[in-house]
Formats: C-alpha cells, sequence, structure tokens
C-alpha cells in the first residue's frame, strides 16, 4: 500500500499544464501580470542600479580613487598648511601591488580666477596628467585644445561653463590667485589651453587644471602635495586596498577609504541593495492579489474535480501539491516572459538613455544625464526567487482550501 | 475480502430550518461476493449509504465495519487508501477529470497507486474495450457522449478489481444494449473474482441481475429479499 496516494511527478505536471489552459483569457491575464510585474521589477531594478552606480562611480572619479591619503587635519581644513610629502618608498612599493590599479598625487587649493570680464572661486588642482587618466579623468572630454602633458606644464584646463562665465576663450590669458603656506597672495597668469566637458556639468564650474609642479612652485610648497589617490580593482571591495595602504602609509598619515569621503555615497551603495528587495516585494505584493483571485477562481471551478479526486483515494496533501504546481508552472511562465521581456527592453539601451531634458535635476542628485542601465545577474535571480518563494506561499490558501471539500458534498455540487 | 456490517446507521442533512432523515436505523450485513441492489424512491437514503459504506461522509451515528475495520472511525488518510486499494466508485453523475483523457481517467486509480506503466496501459485499453470504447480512448470527457462518459467511469471502477464496487445507478444514460454489457461485465467480476457489488437503482434491468434487493423508504431498509438472479 502506498502512502504517497498521489500522481506519478509526471502526470501531475501534465494536468496542471491542461488545467492552466482551460481558461485561456483568465490564464493569460494573470501570465500577462505577472510578466509585466517581473519586467517591472528587473527594468526599474536595472535603472536605479545604473543610476546609483554611475553616482558612486562619478563621485569617486571626482574624489577620486578608492582611497586617499591626507595630512591629518587636512580633513577639518583643506588649506595649503596641510599638505604631506610625496610617497616615501615604503608607500610606494605598496602602491605597486596587483591591488593597485592607479595612483597619483595632486595639490588640490581654494582659489580665485580672474578673466579680463569676471571672476570665480574655483578648486586649483595641481596634476600629473598620466596619474589623472589612470584614475578616471577621461581625455575625451577635452573638448577643445588639449589636456596637461606633464606635471610641468604651465598650460591651464578649465570647464566648459567656467569658460563662459568668465566670457573668455582658448588660448585666453586668466589670473589664478591662492594663497601659500605663509598666508601671502600667490597669483600668476595662465594661458587656457584645453577646455574640458564633464559628466556633472556643474563640476566644470569649479576645478581647473594645471601641472602640480607648476602649483607646487606658484605656493611655493616644493614636493609636498595635497593628497595621494589610489583606485583599485573594484570599488565595492575596497578593504584590502585600504589595509594596504594604511600599513604602508606615514603613521600620522589621515587614510581613508572613499565610503568614509563621501558617506552618503557610501550609504547608497549599502541602502541600494535593500532597496532592490522592497522594489521587488511591493511590485509583488500588486501582483499577489491577482494571483490569488486567479487560483481560487479556478479552485471553485473545480471543486467536483477535486471531491472526485479525494473520492477516489487521493489525499488532501496531494491534491494541495496539484493546486500548488499548476501555481508554480503558472508563475514559471509568467517569470520567463518577464524575464525575456525585461533583458529585450534592455540591451537595446545599454548605451545610455539621454536625459538631458531632466539634466539639472539629475545633476542635482549626482547623476549625470546620460542615465546607464546595469542589469545584474545577481537582481534577476534575486526577482525570480522572490516570485517563486512568495508566489507559492500566497498558492497554499488556495491550495489548502481545495483539500479541504468533502468529498461528498464537493461531488454533490452543480 | 469484503464483509460489509453496518448497524443503526443514522444520518440527519439540515436544509434550511428542517432536518432530513437521510438514514435512520439502518443495519444491514453484506457478505463478500454479494451482488445487492440497493432500490427504493428517490431520497430514500440509498446514494446516502454508498457514501457512507465507501468512507465519503461521516455518520451522525452507528458503525460501519468492512472486513472487521470500522470504516466510520478511520481518518483521512486511511479513508483515502481504503478507497484507494479496496473500494471502485461509480457516481451517479460521471465525474470523469475533463483534462484527462478516457484512457487517462481510466489508468488514474492505478497511477495514485503506483502500478507501473505497462501494466497500467495493458489494463487500461483492455478494460475500455470490455465496455465497448475500444478505439476512443484519447478522447476527453468533453468529446463523449453521456452513456459513454459513463462507461469510462465504470471502466475506472472496475480496471483494478477492487474487493467492493459502490455503484449509483451506473446505467443512467445507457443504452440497453450498452446497459446488459455493463451488467454482464459486473456478473463476471463477481462470480470469477468474488467483487462485491452494492448498487443503487431505479434501473429493472440491474435489479434482475442482483442476488439480493434491498427495499429503502424514508431512510430505512424496509424489505430485503434475495432472489435467484438472471
Amino acid at each position: 500500500m502506498t502512502n504517497a496516494n498521489h500522481l506519478p511527478l509526471g502526470v501531475m505536471t501534465r494536468m496542471a499544464w491542461r488545467n492552466l489552459w482551460r481558461n485561456h483569457r483568465r490564464t493569460l491575464i494573470m501570465l500577462l501580470a505577472i510578466a509585466v510585474g517581473v519586467w517591472a521589477m528587473i527594468f526599474m531594478t536595472a535603472l536605479m542600479r545604473g543610476m546609483v552606480d554611475q553616482m558612486i562611480e562619478d563621485g569617486i572619479d571626482s574624489l577620486p580613487g578608492f582611497v586617499q591619503i591626507h595630512h591629518p587635519a587636512y580633513r577639518d581644513d583643506p588649506s595649503v598648511e596641510n599638505s604631506l610629502p610625496q610617497p616615501g618608498p615604503a608607500l610606494l612599493e605598496a602602491l605597486q601591488s596587483s591591488e593597485v590599479t592607479g595612483w597619483t598625487s595632486r595639490v588640490r587649493v581654494p582659489a580665485m580666477i580672474s578673466s579680463e570680464r569676471d571672476s570665480r572661486g574655483v578648486t586649483l588642482l595641481g596634476v600629473d596628467p598620466v596619474g589623472e587618466v589612470a584614475l578616471g579623468f577621461d581625455p575625451e572630454s577635452v573638448i577643445e585644445g588639449r589636456f596637461l602633458q606633464s606635471p610641468d606644464d604651465k598650460g591651464l584646463v578649465i570647464g566648459r561653463k567656467l569658460l563662459d562665465r568668465l566670457e573668455t576663450d582658448l588660448g585666453k590669458r586668466v589670473v589664478v590667485m591662492s594663497q601659500d603656506p605663509e598666508n601671502n597672495i600667490a597669483d600668476r597668469g595662465f594661458r587656457i589651453v584645453g577646455v574640458y566637458n564633464a559628466k556633472l556639468a556643474a563640476l566644470e564650474e569649479v576645478y581647473i587644471y594645471t601641472g602640480r609642479s607648476t602649483v607646487q612652485t606658484l605656493l611655493k610648497i616644493d614636493g609636498q602635495v595635497s593628497e595621494i589617490a589610489i583606485t583599485g580593482h573594484d570599488y565595492r571591495d575596497v578593504d584590502k586596498l585600504y589595509r594596504l595602504v594604511q600599513n604602508a602609509a606615514d603613521e600620522n598619515a589621515d587614510v581613508r577609504s572613499w565610503t568614509e569621503l563621501d558617506t552618503y555615497l557610501g550609504l547608497m551603495l549599502g541602502v541600494m541593495d535593500g532597496f532592490v528587495l522592497v522594489w521587488i516585494i511591493v511590485i509583488f505584493l500588486a501582483l499577489s492579489f491577482g494571483l490569488v483571485n486567479t487560483l481560487m477562481m479556478a479552485v471553485f471551478e473545480r471543486v467536483r474535480e477535486f471531491g472526485l479526486m479525494q473520492a477516489l483515494g487521493m489525499k488532501p496533501a496531494a491534491i494541495r501539491l496539484q493546486v500548488l504546481l499548476e501555481s508554480l508552472m503558472l508563475l514559471l511562465l509568467g517569470l520567463l516572459a518577464g524575464n525575456l521581456l525585461a533583458v529585450a527592453s534592455i540591451l537595446p539601451i545599454q548605451d545610455g538613455i539621454d536625459l538631458s531634458a531632466v539634466a539639472q535635476g539629475m545633476e542635482m542628485m549626482g547623476v549625470s544625464s546620460i542615465l546607464y542601465p546595469a542589469l545584474k545577474l545577481k537582481d534577476i535571480i534575486l526577482a525570480n526567487v522572490v516570485v517563486i518563494f512568495l508566489g507559492i506561499i500566497t498558492s497554499l490558501l488556495p491550495a489548502w482550501r481545495a483539500s479541504q471539500y468533502s468529498p461528498v458534498e464537493a461531488i454533490a455540487k452543480t | 475480502m469484503a464483509n460489509i456490517k453496518c448497524v443503526e446507521l443514522c444520518k440527519n442533512y439540515q436544509q434550511g430550518d428542517a432536518v432530513i432523515k437521510a438514514l435512520d436505523h439502518v443495519s444491514l450485513d453484506i457478505e463478500q461476493g454479494s451482488f445487492v441492489c440497493l432500490y427504493g424512491p428517490s431520497g430514500s437514503g440509498k446514494t446516502t449509504l454508498l457514501n457512507m459504506i465507501g468512507g465519503l461522509d461521516k455518520l451522525d451515528s452507528g458503525e460501519i465495519s468492512i472486513d472487521g475495520q470500522r470504516v466510520d472511525l478511520l481518518a483521512k488518510g486511511p479513508l483515502a487508501d481504503l478507497r484507494l486499494h479496496h473500494i471502485g466508485f461509480v457516481f451517479q453523475a460521471y465525474n470523469l477529470i475533463p483534462v484527462l483523457t478516457a484512457q487517462e481517467n481510466v489508468e488514474f486509480v492505478m497511477q495514485v497507486q503506483g502500478v507501473p506503466a505497462r501494466e497500467r496501459r495493458k489494463k487500461s485499453l483492455a478494460i475500455l474495450k470490455e465496455v465497448g470504447l475500444e478505439g476512443m480512448e484519447n478522447r476527453r470527457p468533453a468529446q463523449l457522449s453521456g452513456g459513454q462518459q459513463q462507461r469510462v467511469a465504470v471502466a475506472r471502477a472496475i480496471v483494478s478489481q477492487p474487493k467492493l464496487v459502490l455503484a449509483d445507478e451506473p446505467t443512467a444514460n445507457l443504452d440497453s444494449q450498452s446497459a446488459t454489457h455493463l451488467m454482464e461485465l459486473f456478473r463476471e467480476l463477481n462470480e470469477t473474482h468474488s467483487v462485491t457489488f452494492l448498487i443503487s437503482t431505479h434501473d429493472e434491468r440491474v435489479m434482475r441481475y442482483a442476488k439480493r434487493l434491498v427495499k429503502m423508504q424514508d431512510g430505512r431498509v424496509i424489505a430485503d429479499e434475495t432472489q435467484a438472479p438472471v
């Protein structure tokens, strides 16, 4: 005597498939609802994650770097007095590690730039152009003229928006004024040799670039820099890089990862995963009402059938399993359609969606006006797992209901 | 073996404010190998008695034993086992599973029993041929006439040669020839395999095959006589 009292799985699957199509219209509507729900889960998550990833990446590029080293007092007072020396032998050796994909040292000071027409407060960056590119500066962003050619370069590269504000032009001269460690005014004339576009247009009015040595000479801080920026392989996992740099840097130096340098960005990374889960669950909850309704209708229509099955010897648990199998089949079909729809709608926009119409709003959030969706396998898996898991949970009530009919009452129903 | 012992069975149903006495102290012993017909007017309690013996409904009072086992005390699981392995049902309405073909409906119980596929197929095709449905194995119930559906239900009930067959109006919607053929099949099972038949019917053609006739009225047994079957 069998203890299972249920049909072989193949037969139950066949029955489940056929039962799904007893009412084509209802099944198709439910499939559409699941597919659209799954599409929304994956598509919107890809957009949001793309936006956040971009925000973080752009933010890190602006810092720049995954890890930075500063003078201990620099973060409270980012003035030229709080400078630190170039990397020593120990740090230089650590910076050769495979964990490091690029590094540079910079001088960063507040300054005033003046053209013949206007003046603006800016941040003067004295850089090594090779190092800047390694840390994310895009040479293609220089839309007129050229970028710097060496740390000794005496030319000035400014942003397009700043160029317009100052009502000046490529090739013209401007004056840049700052303060040296003695609190004396340090100023110099520069020729504009390049104009750049930034992903975040607001930054074009903030940062101006010249050679590192040029700034060190201007401010009389030979061999000193404001920060050393280091980048690695994956900004989501900087612990190893951070420990490497911290162990190699001077013990008085202030070493911080990007999550500490920009806590908002760091939080965004942590919050995003949680937000994705909440988003998926909320969409599913909206779907679940339709799913329960569909299954309950299917159960109510088949009361006699369930009574008959019990009368023929199927146990209530087997009937529950039959209904759950139908639900699972519906979910899997809907998931397949939804996943395909999501991938098909994301792939064509992988090169980015132009949101320049709302560029100002996007920039306020620290996001550029081109939005790149980020389709991650873990998000697809999460959406599918949540739909299946919660879908089965949602189906338990109709399944239980189907198994509770008394055979004689059920068979007697017309 | 399927010795059935019913002692003082009582069952009431509520219909609005009225209480309907479906079974009123019914006592009945049926030996193994019997061929019993229950007859009587509609509402006399025939179907209720069949349902109680088959474990499809719960008694208000009384005892039912099949081969010494108290059916009325069994839980849902053991009752399901009893129905699966020892009882074949033919209901008043045909009660086929709409999404399964005729052959799949016949094989249904055997699949739940765990009978191997080859044996299942062989038996189901043979029994469908026996009931005159050869060539209709792949039709679904919606593609069969009422009589054909009834024959599929009968085929399902008897294919695994249960100890006891409970049939409620099995020849309803069958033409004379089909009805006679069906009863001959029942008789053969009864005589060669000692399958006990308890059939509720109004059909005199069916009653002629019975070895014992039990008349019911208003939930009571009012007559119980043996006869020489046809």
